[in-house]
């Protein structure tokens, strides 16, 4: 059975909350239930034939035939299932998700897969700032799950991250790893600054290049780690090639000192 | 007792009478297969039998590097015991005293189990504050700072129900040499089949016993029935022309895993022949009261 087919009519005058539209919320509805579907966040009471035309398919899969910057919360909470944007999302994509798979093919807003608790989030594009991080008052960020981002993101990516993996393929915003409290954050590109500010524990691995270190970050040397085999090898079933350069020794270093951490960062 | 002749070898007309057990399995792996196989036989030493060790344990086979969670060569052992809370126990022992302790050892679970057994999140208190939680692919590692690096350690393994212990073959000829010889080709031909171990050094057992004793706190003591020394002294087993007996205890982790185990091993014999091998095999049971698994030799001459 083919993908539910959501077909962008005309750029939105306004932001949309599409976090109603993801597979679980729209298992066994007919197509007019659908279409009348209010669209959360609008002043108006936009429906989804407002601003979608329709093609049903399997509700599991969902597809969004064009994107905006105004579309907030795209598969925010889904549970199971996949969504595909065809395009660029706003902000908080993927917050709060636990299952399934949104892939957005082009780039997103802020808070991307901001405190995403499982399945996965693939951002063909760039990400904006804080990455799967809180927000204002959240005590944690991402718990769970996987993010890869293939272009560049913004500052502050995996922000109080958890658990979980997050990768970003491009260049790194500023204090990149900021405040992590566990998990494991791949850098591939350049790194703007030094990252992990103040991370307690968890994992920046950074490939492909040099960057500095914090001055509170201490050099453990060079070691030839399990665990950064078992990353490798994680990373490469997601299709991620460049992992293997984990398979050789990575130099580690231990910190963030200032808040005696026991985070770590490796090179690759 | 009677049996059928296959090829000149009397297969007796017995059965294996084997328990239900609890097993888990593992894999551990090193920098190269010797120190992967040096942590491995040290932490399946002393397992011949939960009667005096607490479990039975062995080398179920070599891996690849294509076949380990960490790409690089190592063996999978598996670990039986009668009770759950022994099985724990004996795990968390061993592997924290030979497998930790192993140059460039890591140790992952090797069954999924419908239970689970405690492992890296017990052991991970070694590294006194400084280990590390990793969870790659659904799997949860622990990281422990060691000497020469770190030991990576799964956090829990899987643990079955479905395991058996005590198959087991009684081989029977006219001279050491030749029992010995089919034995050996028995004991080859079962470690090439897959999910089972041969706790007694080599695969091999001398001293199979019986259960109780003259002596109050013994509860198995030697089967003079089957002892060649002791055939005219006392109800012997065996006749005239047998002047040695070796048995293979067979643990699996199913049912079918056991009796494919038994299966290649009386092929084995048979194949050998009487004249260089064993003129009959038999197998140890109680009656059929005690285990609830019976494993007929003449169904599973194939």
């Amino acid at each position: 059975m083919s993908a539910l087919v959501f077909r962008l009519k005309q750029a939105p005058d306004r932001r949309i909350d599409l976090s109603g539209l993801v597979p679980e919320a729209l298992q066994g509805r007919s197509e007019l239930a659908i279409a009348r579907l209010p669209l959360d966040g609008s002043r108006d009471k936009l429906k989804v034939a407002d601003v979608f035309g329709l093609r049903m398919g399997d509700p599991m899969s969902l597809r969004f035939d064009g994107g905006s910057e105004r579309f907030d919360l795209v598969g925010a909470g889904m549970a199971t299932g996949e969504i595909i944007v065809d395009g660029p999302v706003g902000a908080q994509a993927g917050r709060l998700m636990r299952a399934g798979t949104l892939r957005i093919q082009g780039d997103a807003g802020p808070y991307a897969a901001s405190r995403l608790a499982g399945g996965r989030l693939e951002i063909d594009g760039n990400a904006g700032e804080r990455l799967g991080a809180p927000l204002a008052g959240e005590m944690a960020g991402m718990s769970g799950g996987i993010v890869i981002v293939h272009g560049d993101a913004g500052s502050r990516a995996g922000d109080r991250l958890r658990r979980g993996i997050v990768v970003i393929e491009g260049r790194s915003g500023k204090d990149a790893g900021s405040r992590m409290i566990a998990g494991t954050l791949v850098l591939r590109g350049e790194v703007a600054g030094a990252p992990g500010p103040l991370m307690r524990r968890g994992t920046i691995v950074l490939v492909d290049g040099d960057c500095s270190t914090l001055p509170t970050f201490s050099d453990c040397g060079s070691h030839r780690l399990v665990a950064a085999r078992l990353l490798a090898f994680e990373l490469e079933r997601l299709g991620l090639r460049f992992a293997r350069k984990l398979k050789r020794p990575v130099r580690r270093f231990a910190g963030d000192m200032a808040i005696s951490g026991k985070g770590e960062i490796w090179i690759a | 007792m009677r049996g059928v002749s296959v090829k000149r070898v009397v297969v007796e007309n017995s059965f294996a009478e084997a328990f239900d057990m609890r097993a888990t399995a593992l894999i551990i792996t090193a920098d190269d297969l010797k120190w992967a196989r040096q942590a491995a036989m040290a932490m399946t030493g002393f397992a011949t039998s939960v009667i005096g060790c607490g479990c039975e344990a062995g080398i179920d086979r070599e891996l690849t590097g294509a076949e380990t969670p960490d790409g690089r060569p190592g063996v999978r052992v598996l670990l039986f015991a009668v009770s759950t809370a022994e099985l724990q126990k004996q795990v968390l022992t061993r592997v924290g005293q030979c497998v930790l302790t192993c140059v460039g050892s890591a140790c992952f679970g090797a069954i999924a189990g419908e239970e689970r057994l405690k492992l890296g999140a017990a052991l991970r208190y070694f590294g006194d504050g400084w280990q590390i939680s990793k969870k790659f692919g659904g799997r949860h590692y622990w990281r422990i700072p060691v000497m020469d690096g770190e030991f990576v350690c799964e956090a829990t393994i899987g643990m079955t129900k479905a395991a058996v212990g005590g198959g087991n073959l009684i081989i029977m000829g006219a001279s050491p040499r030749n029992v010995l010889n089919a034995a050996e080709a028995a004991a080859h031909r079962i470690g090439a089949t897959r999910d089972v171990i041969m706790p007694f050094p080599g695969g091999i057992v001398r001293s199979g016993s019986k259960v109780g004793s003259k002596y109050k706190a013994l509860v198995a003591s030697t089967n003079d029935a089957y002892c060649p020394t002791l055939k005219g002294a006392l109800a012997s087993k065996l006749g005239r022309e047998i002047a040695s007996v070796l048995e293979i205890v067979i643990d699996g982790l199913s049912p079918e895993a056991v009796s494919e185990a038994m299966r290649a091993g009386i092929a084995a014999i048979v194949g050998l022949g009487p004249e260089r091998g064993a003129l009959r095999i038999s197998a140890g049971n109680y009656g059929g009261k005690l285990g609830r698994h019976h494993y007929h030799l003449r169904k599973l001459l194939s």
